[in-house]
């Protein structure tokens, strides 16, 4: 019952934004459903939900955890949403980078694709069905489209487009995935298997090796491609960075994770049917080049935006590291999973902050941020460190965790890779952030005094949170990890 | 059942190499229809036997979106534009052709190597729907016009769904109807943005929509 409320209430809401007149009311749709929907999830926290429609629907430890990642952070970026609307009005801007006015797409159909997007996003979390679940991930490429292109001058719509067609494409692949499963899945006499992913680990040692296999690597491509692996995320920094950064928090913070709930479940049938270490193989090489590839693009960025977005690379590509490495480090993958989508999320909301201030997104236009901005550039400083790893913030312990399982595991070249790896993103990033937050803000900056509630505070939480996951992971989510963890080959953690 | 699906996975390659050879804009959309609406008479007979409301509802959606709608709203995209042909491929269209030829050689190979532990309607269905997967996604590498690589989407998807057609007899109803819907929305979509971006810059190059870079 909770499931069908979690996904009946967005889905609801987003229509009825699309038809409501008063900016104000639909601006307060948002807000309530967002906090309704972060109501509902407490409530499975609490009370786990049945299964429903003879389990195509469930809730499992997995799909709570992502679910929740989501949840918290839409309610905050709808809060931020809130202000940001407030203050981008309906008055046509001036492009600061080609100096020709644009003017915004109809709000409604930005409040309205929110709000189906994170109906989509419950469904991703919910399904156990391997089709359901294709379904539900490509439409939450479709409901997110629309919220890229909200600026409509020429930059943003080439990320869309570039963005679409990718993912699309990507995710096509992915259908042929599901696909190949089946047929593995086909039992000698014709008759086909239920794609329920209960009923599919039961008879998992029957599978057939070879579709089985093939499939999943179709499943990693596709799914891969949207969750931003180098070198198949070549429409991430673009769809980030042209964005609405509310709509940027979203794609880095919940969409990403969605894409990678799709390899974890692929993971999960590869583990059940005993050939785990042929998925966690790939998952150490993609991880590691996503990691490299971001270094490279990290330290010559010149565009604050896509900094982060390649970040974004970077940090998913730990994520597959450490779900590859198995043992500890599933359990630093998972934690890290929530922290990335914490610090980056914040980190979206102040630059879009910087933006509103500076009217630029070169990271050599911006000077001065915390003198200019006092709380948005401290938070901005902040957030750096979290979302580079250093104590005592929460991606610190999570990026240990992933260190000490290839370690447990006599890795040691993985080790040095990563650990390299982690030092050259620190240094690039550190470099162009410390840069924009100190010295003078340039010629005609106005100092802001007060910054407007809306705009700090909800990034001020975020950070919060990934600061208390830092100092204290509270026993209810290190359990819910770690059972999340077992699914997909992970070991024990031991702190 | 093979001697009824036989002739229309023969048509199905024929439309493929078309595509791989045609320039004229309005030809390929029309060609891609053709290929929707054979892919629904295709499920029906298929699935005819398994399941007659279920077949006709989904061949009725397939025959509806992919035949008529999809067609409409991608010609509605190049409405008054000065776009009729694709000019100056990546690839040209002989090479086009000749290399679908290749295509669909290594794809009866690797499909003959195949094991299926399914029995499939016809040996063909296998080698012609990765056929056409692989058919779509060459447009959409091969082509500059963002309305090309709409229908090598288009294809590629078409591929996919013959090849599910094919295997998975028994995926349920609301989930095929699902992938319909995203397919509906995503064409939707793209279409909406390829008209945004001809209104925009004048032109639908893909290959010069290239301001955002490293």
């Amino acid at each position: 019952m909770l499931i069908l409320l979690a996904l009946a209430l967005p889905t609801l809401a987003g229509l009825a934004a699309f038809v409501v007149r008063g900016d104000r009311l639909r601006r307060w749709v948002l807000v309530g459903t967002a906090c309704g929907h972060l109501a509902l999830v407490a409530a499975m926290w609490v009370r786990r939900p049945r299964p429903l429609w003879g389990d195509w629907l469930v809730i499992d430890a997995l799909g709570l955890l992502l679910l929740s990642i989501t949840s918290v952070l839409f309610a905050v970026a709808s809060a931020y949403a809130l202000g940001y609307l407030d203050r981008e009005g309906h008055q046509p801007h001036r492009d600061f980078e080609e100096g020709k006015l644009f003017s915004d797409a109809p709000e409604a159909r930005f409040v309205g694709c929110l709000l189906l997007f994170l109906a989509c996003m419950t469904l991703v979390a919910s399904t156990q069905h391997m089709g359901l679940l294709w379904v539900a991930i490509e439409a939450t490429t479709l409901a997110s489209a629309p919220l890229i292109a909200f600026h409509r001058h020429h930059r943003s719509l080439e990320a869309t487009w570039k963005y679409i067609l990718i993912c699309s494409v990507g995710i096509a692949l992915a259908l042929l995935g599901t696909f190949f499963v089946a047929v593995s899945a086909a039992r000698p006499g014709g008759e086909s298997s239920s794609m329920l992913l209960a009923d599919l680990m039961s008879e998992a040692t029957r599978l057939n090796r070879g579709w089985l296999e093939a499939g999943f690597i179709l499943l990693l491509v596709g799914y891969g491609t949207k969750m931003g692996l180098a070198p198949l995320h070549t429409w991430l920094p673009d769809a980030h960075a042209e964005a609405p950064s509310v709509a940027s928090a979203l794609l880095s913070g919940a969409l990403l994770n969605c894409a990678l709930l799709g390899i974890l479940r692929s993971q999960q049938l590869l583990t059940a049917a005993g050939l785990a270490p042929f998925g966690q193989r790939l998952l150490v090489v993609l991880g590691l080049v996503s990691m490299a590839w971001a270094a490279v693009f990290v330290i010559r960025q010149t565009d604050f935006k896509r900094l982060l977005a390649y970040s974004s690379v970077e940090h998913m590509g730990i994520v597959a590291l450490g779900v590859g490495l198995g043992g500890a480090a599933t359990f630093g993958a998972l934690l890290q999973a929530v922290n990335h989508s914490l610090v980056k999320g914040m980190l979206f909301l102040v630059s879009g902050n910087l933006l509103a201030a500076y009217r630029s997104k070169s990271t050599r236009a911006v000077r001065g941020a915390v003198r200019a901005l006092p709380v948005s550039g401290v938070l901005w400083v902040a957030g750096l460190f979290a979302i580079t790893g250093s104590p005592p913030f929460g991606t610190f312990l999570s990026e240990l965790a992933v260190l000490k399982g290839a370690i447990d595991g006599g890795r040691w070249w993985v080790a040095a890779a990563y650990l390299g790896l982690l030092a050259a993103v620190f240094a690039g990033m550190g470099r162009i952030m410390l840069r924009m937050a100190q010295g003078e803000p340039g010629e005609g900056v106005v100092p802001a005094r007060r910054e407007a509630w809306s705009a700090v505070l909800p990034p001020l939480i975020l950070l919060g949170l990934a600061l208390m996951l830092g100092v204290w992971v509270p026993r209810w989510l290190a359990e819910l990890i770690a059972s999340a963890g077992q699914v997909v080959g992970g070991g024990p953690w031991r702190v | 059942m093979g001697w009824e699906i036989d002739p229309i996975l023969v048509t199905l390659v024929l439309v493929n190499l078309l595509l791989l050879g045609g320039s004229r804009l309005v030809t390929c959309i029309r060609l891609v229809a053709v290929q929707g609406v054979l892919l629904g008479i295709l499920a029906l007979l298929v699935q005819v036997g398994w399941s007659p409301t279920r077949a006709v509802l989904l061949a009725g959606g397939s025959v509806l979106l992919k035949g008529v709608v999809f067609p409409r709203l991608l010609s509605r995209a190049l409405r008054g534009a000065e776009i009729r042909r694709e000019m100056e491929p990546y690839v040209g269209y002989t090479p086009s052709v000749l290399l679908g030829l290749a295509m669909l050689a290594l794809t009866v190979w690797v499909s003959s190597r195949l094991t299926l532990p399914l029995p499939a309607a016809s040996h063909l269905l296998v080698p012609v729907a990765l056929f056409t997967t692989l058919t779509g996604l060459f447009l959409i590498v091969a082509r500059r016009k963002a309305i090309t690589q709409v229908l090598g989407y288009l294809v590629l998807e078409n591929g996919i769904v013959t090849f599910g057609i094919a295997l998975s007899h028994e995926a349920p109803l609301s989930v095929e109807l699902g992938v319909l819907l995203d397919v509906f929305v995503a064409i939707l979509v793209m279409g909406i943005i390829v008209h945004n971006i001809r209104e925009d810059f004048d032109h639908i190059d893909t290959d010069r929509l290239a301001s955002l870079k490293d």
